[in-house]
């Protein structure tokens, strides 16, 4: 049997990239030729999406609710409304509903057609987010998913799932953790984490002091 | 399900943040509408699965690229052919040019798109 050598680095001619690639630069360079996308258009969106946007916007949204409950009703009034208030809006016009947890009601967030995900306030949405497994069972078997991520709720506890759409797309505002009344909402933003506004996950509790 | 605590790099190939920032300009601009894409997508998605595909979203840009594909021929804005063409010359573009030296479609394929 023959083996191929490796590849060949005398290789006159550029680095072929892979398949998906070269479809990619197709659909590009059609759609650029028809006037229809502009490159630098592009290039700005996956920026704002790569660098700008993130749980961290959503955390300032959780810390801000947290601590002034006039902003806490109008959030949970009307979320985008809300959400724009601290200059996060919708990439697509698309609709914010915030679900708060409390003692007795857990929040989790699903899109069960695809990954609709709030990106203003979360960015893009990690891998498991978008895989079939997470998609399905999170809407079958809510309590043992979520107990997969390390969060053991018990039975008491209703567990809501919301499944969001192209339309409309959901917020969880975890508990605020006891022992935080000292801090301000810099330091609270600072417990909030991404999967804590999945539903996946709980507001980190404060380093004891 | 795994745990989910690693951040993760917002793309992992280029060509996946190439063809989520195409499909949201799109959108932007009004050539389609969001929720028609996600409903495209979504039925993608789901016959992705039904033919054996993974189910931990490893396949979910791939599945995107075919999705975005077949969504601009059906709304019109794209063309089999000329994707097929255009996917040629980028090959050929690459083939041709010596290392190092900056890849371009020559001025016959771009003026055939």
């Amino acid at each position: 049997m023959t083996k191929k050598p490796p590849h060949d680095h005398s290789h006159p001619h550029t680095l072929l990239p892979s398949d998906p690639a070269l479809r990619a630069k197709a659909i590009e360079t059609l759609l650029v030729g028809k006037g229809l996308v502009d490159p630098a258009a592009v290039d700005a969106l996956v920026d704002t999406f790569s660098n700008d946007i993130g749980p961290r916007n959503g955390a300032q949204v959780v810390a801000r609710s947290w601590s002034d409950p006039d902003y806490r009703a109008r959030l949970l009034g009307d979320a985008t409304a809300a959400i724009a208030e601290l200059g996060f809006s919708g990439m697509q016009g698309e609709h914010m509903v915030a679900v708060e947890n409390s003692e007795r009601v857990h929040n989790v967030v699903v899109c069960t057609l695809c990954s609709c995900y709030p990106w203003p306030v979360l960015g893009l949405p990690p891998v498991w987010f978008k895989s079939p497994e997470y998609r399905a069972r999170v809407v079958r078997e809510p309590r043992a998913v979520i107990a997969e991520f390390g969060l053991e709720l018990s039975d008491d506890i209703e567990i809501r799932v919301w499944d969001s759409t192209a339309e409309i797309r959901y917020l969880v505002v975890p508990q605020r953790p006891a022992g935080t009344e000292a801090l301000d909402e810099v330091g609270l933003a600072d417990l909030v984490t991404r999967d804590s506004m999945i539903g996946t996950g709980l507001a980190m509790q404060p380093e004891a002091s | 399900m795994p745990p989910p605590t690693e951040p993760e790099r917002p793309f992992v190939e280029p060509w996946h943040a190439q063809i989520f920032g195409m499909t949201h300009a799109l959108a932007a601009a009004g050539s389609f509408t969001w929720p028609d894409w996600a409903s495209h997508f979504g039925e993608a998605l789901k016959l992705a699965l039904n033919a054996g595909g993974p189910t931990d979203g490893s396949d979910y840009y791939d599945v995107w690229l075919v999705a975005l594909e077949t969504f601009l021929i059906e709304q019109d804005l794209a063309d089999r052919d000329s994707l097929d063409d255009l996917r040629a010359a980028w090959t050929d573009a690459y083939l041709s040019t010596p290392h190092g030296a900056p890849v371009e479609l020559s001025s016959k394929a771009l003026s055939g798109a």
